[in-house]
């Protein structure tokens, strides 16, 4: 009983932190969408070194781990004498990461269209960048968009990396309550929890989203059930 | 007349969902005989073909097989019978991750235990009968759906069958591609090949067919030569079924 | 700039020494997952109903959950239950338990993707039952299964450095030793990073030879 205690006593500490989390999530999400998607149209319709360049980009951050990262990103700050925020260094650890990997998701959703929708639009005498703007991208985003619930998913696993800087998240809140109580098991079990749960409310409303944006006729294979929910 | 039945059938049921997909279906093939199975889609032609091969296992009835009984619940035995029994598919059903050759060959390496430079070369054999011997290499979805077919049979050949059945070999081809398929049955049936097959193609059964059996909700309605069936004035149900195939198709 | 000695001598003997460690956590993890997430897979297709639910509830409870935390949890609770592991054991059990969970995913995922028209296909020829799932289900789950099982293994190269959190000295934990007594966090980092980039781009090369080297035309993309 007395580890019921605890985790009611850290409770509102916890969940504090899941603000935290939730805000450096949506940031870094929000800017992987920002880069990723001009990202992945100069990497599929860019010239040669454009493409290179992305590519290199996407290489590095598919391959260095976040925790790697997030010290890289520290000892960056410190070389260049500014101010360490363990917030901001962790959102754009996240939001470069991420950018990664949704720049990966939206260039297979262009590549997957038909070739001829851009010659189509060519052909009503639409200027390319008309042409991705207006019909290549509502498209791909859609299909994007299980893809990007599966990343979410992904990236609000990997925010509970970031405390080893010192953010407040839900993970950072529960270590010190464990280190205090050494009631670990009881504590970490809450978080684990609370994570299950963040990951079902957000993934139930990208659902309710894909299906409002849906069109007939488009289905992309992997439902977002498929993905972060097992 | 027994020795020269190959294949029996008798009192073929099938019950799906509480529904009757095959009710009381009897039907005999003899040495050499070319059976046509015809009716509208959903009579049960392709759920009585699959029953015969328990694919889709019947809730009773007999199956004999040159006079032995099939008893079901005896894997050992269902598996030998099958082996003797071919089978075409519809949508062909080739192995997705073999080649031509290797998808003849497969059943005889690993059913018949046969070698695999044998298997092979018997494989190249079934494949050149059937008009593919430059294919053999090709893997499926670098095939067109005639060529798919005529590889489909070719697996089936190779296991030296008593019978084969045909479950609307080129009904999933595009119409250009029916008649390649189409002229290997024909040889196979002028060569002798005990067949039974469910087809739209009604020149092609009218043609070659010992027997036409007419199905109709899971029943056989009508069965005779296709001369005295399809004969004018005959006033049969498969009479008038032709007669609006046909108007369709004009 | 670039201070040669201290990399000779301080960084690169301590990274090496690192990376042997990360090594042995990851090729047993790797596998031994591997492994329980085919039993896991074929499990979640084609068991009995209840081992079904319990390996689907399973896996999304590991899916849904970080994996520091797992970590977290699994290192503090095997003492509870009277089993005391180094750091590095604790590590690898917890590394295997979420690997095979994922892998299983992608093994689930191939099997119930083989058509019905496959299976009556061989039966149709007299294949037995297991002569159907050895020369027929096999070879196309295991095609169909390779890239996501291979992803995974790439994932599971860059998320062992998370056993850095348990105090486990592997390849991440010896450079921040380092990185902590120099206080030379950027060069330690980026040479850090280097390493992994290493172990995932010639893991993924590897893969990508292997998936070449079992290609089939045509197969895989309907």
């Amino acid at each position: 009983m007395h580890s019921l205690q605890v985790v009611y006593d850290a409770l509102p500490s916890i969940l504090a932190g899941s603000l935290v989390t939730v805000s450096n999530v949506a940031l870094s999400l929000f800017m992987g969408l920002l880069l990723g998607v001009p990202m992945a149209v100069s990497q599929v319709y860019g010239g040669a070194w454009l493409r290179r360049l992305v590519a290199l980009y996407v290489w590095f951050f598919r391959g260095v781990p976040i925790l790697v990262l997030l010290f890289l990103c520290y000892g960056l700050f410190i070389s260049m004498g500014l101010a360490v925020n363990p917030f901001f260094i962790s959102c754009i650890v996240l939001g470069c990461t991420s950018t990664a990997y949704q720049s990966q998701i939206f260039r297979g959703a262009i590549e997957s269209l038909p070739r001829g929708q851009l010659n189509a639009a060519r052909a009503l005498g639409m200027r390319d960048n008309m042409a991705i703007r207006a019909i290549i991208l509502p498209q791909a985003l859609r299909l994007s968009l299980p893809g990007w619930a599966n990343e979410f998913s992904i990236l609000l696993k990997d925010s509970a990396i970031c405390f080893v800087l010192g953010t407040q998240d839900i993970m950072a809140r529960t270590s010190f309550a464990a280190a205090r109580t050494h009631e670990h098991l009881a504590l970490y079990a809450a978080a684990g929890v609370l994570y299950f749960v963040l990951t079902l409310v957000v993934l139930k409303l990208l659902r309710r989203l894909e299906q409002k944006v849906h069109v007939p006729g488009y289905s992309s294979g992997i439902g977002v059930e498929s993905m972060g929910m097992g | 007349m027994d020795q020269h039945t190959v294949l029996r059938v008798e009192g073929i049921c099938k019950k799906l969902d509480g529904k009757t997909i095959l009710d009381n279906c009897s039907l005999t093939v003899n040495r050499g005989e070319l059976k046509v199975l015809i009716g509208p889609s959903g009579a049960g032609k392709s759920t009585l073909l699959q029953s015969i091969n328990c694919l889709i296992p019947p809730d009773s009835g007999e199956i004999y097989l040159e006079g032995c009984q099939l008893d079901r619940t005896d894997k050992v035995a269902l598996c030998a019978f099958r082996t003797q029994v071919g089978m075409i598919f519809q949508d062909f059903n080739l192995f997705d991750h073999l080649t031509a050759e290797a998808n003849v060959a497969i059943a005889l390496r690993k059913v018949r235990g046969m070698k695999a430079d044998e298997a092979r070369s018997r494989a190249q054999e079934e494949l050149a009968r059937v008009g593919l011997a430059r294919r053999t290499q090709l893997y499926p979805a670098q095939l067109s759906g005639g060529q798919k077919q005529r590889v489909a049979i070719a697996r089936a050949l190779a296991m030296d069958p008593k019978v084969i059945l045909l479950d609307e070999p080129t009904s999933a081809l595009d119409p250009e591609l029916v008649g390649e398929v189409l002229a290997v049955i024909r040889d196979l049936a002028s060569g002798g090949m005990t067949m039974v097959m469910a087809t739209h193609q009604m020149d092609f059964a009218r043609a070659l067919a010992t027997e036409i059996l007419f199905m109709e909700r899971g029943r056989i309605i009508e069965q005779g030569a296709p001369n005295v069936l399809l004969a004018e004035g005959s006033g049969t149900r498969t009479r008038d079924f032709c007669q609006r195939l046909l108007e369709m198709g004009a | 700039m670039l201070d040669t000695t201290f990399f000779a001598n301080d960084l690169l003997p301590a990274l090496n020494r690192g990376l042997l460690v990360s090594l042995a956590l990851i090729i047993p993890s790797a596998s031994l997952g591997f492994v329980g997430g085919v039993l896991l897979g074929c499990a979640r297709a084609f068991g009995p109903r209840w081992l079904r639910r319990l390996g689907d509830a399973y896996t999304a409870i590991i899916r849904g959950v970080p994996l520091a935390v797992q970590l977290m949890m699994i290192y503090y609770a095997l003492p509870k239950c009277g089993i005391f592991f180094p750091p590095f054991g604790a590590a690898m059990t917890s590394f295997v338990l979420c690997t095979a969970a994922y892998q299983s995913e992608y093994v689930r995922g191939a099997l119930l993707s083989i058509r019905q028209g496959q299976i009556r296909a061989a039966q149709a020829l007299g294949f037995s039952t297991v002569q159907t799932i050895a020369w027929i289900v096999i070879p196309q789950a295991a095609r169909r299964a390779l890239p996501g099982c291979g992803n995974e293994i790439v994932y599971l190269i860059k998320y062992s450095s998370l056993a850095y959190l348990v105090t486990c000295m592997e390849l991440m934990g010896e450079g921040k030793v380092v990185a902590s007594d120099t206080f030379r966090f950027t060069e330690v980092f980026l040479a850090v990073g280097a390493y992994y980039l290493a172990m995932v781009t010639l893991a993924s090369l590897l893969l990508h030879r292997l998936e070449e080297r079992f290609a089939i035309p045509g197969f895989g993309m309907r």
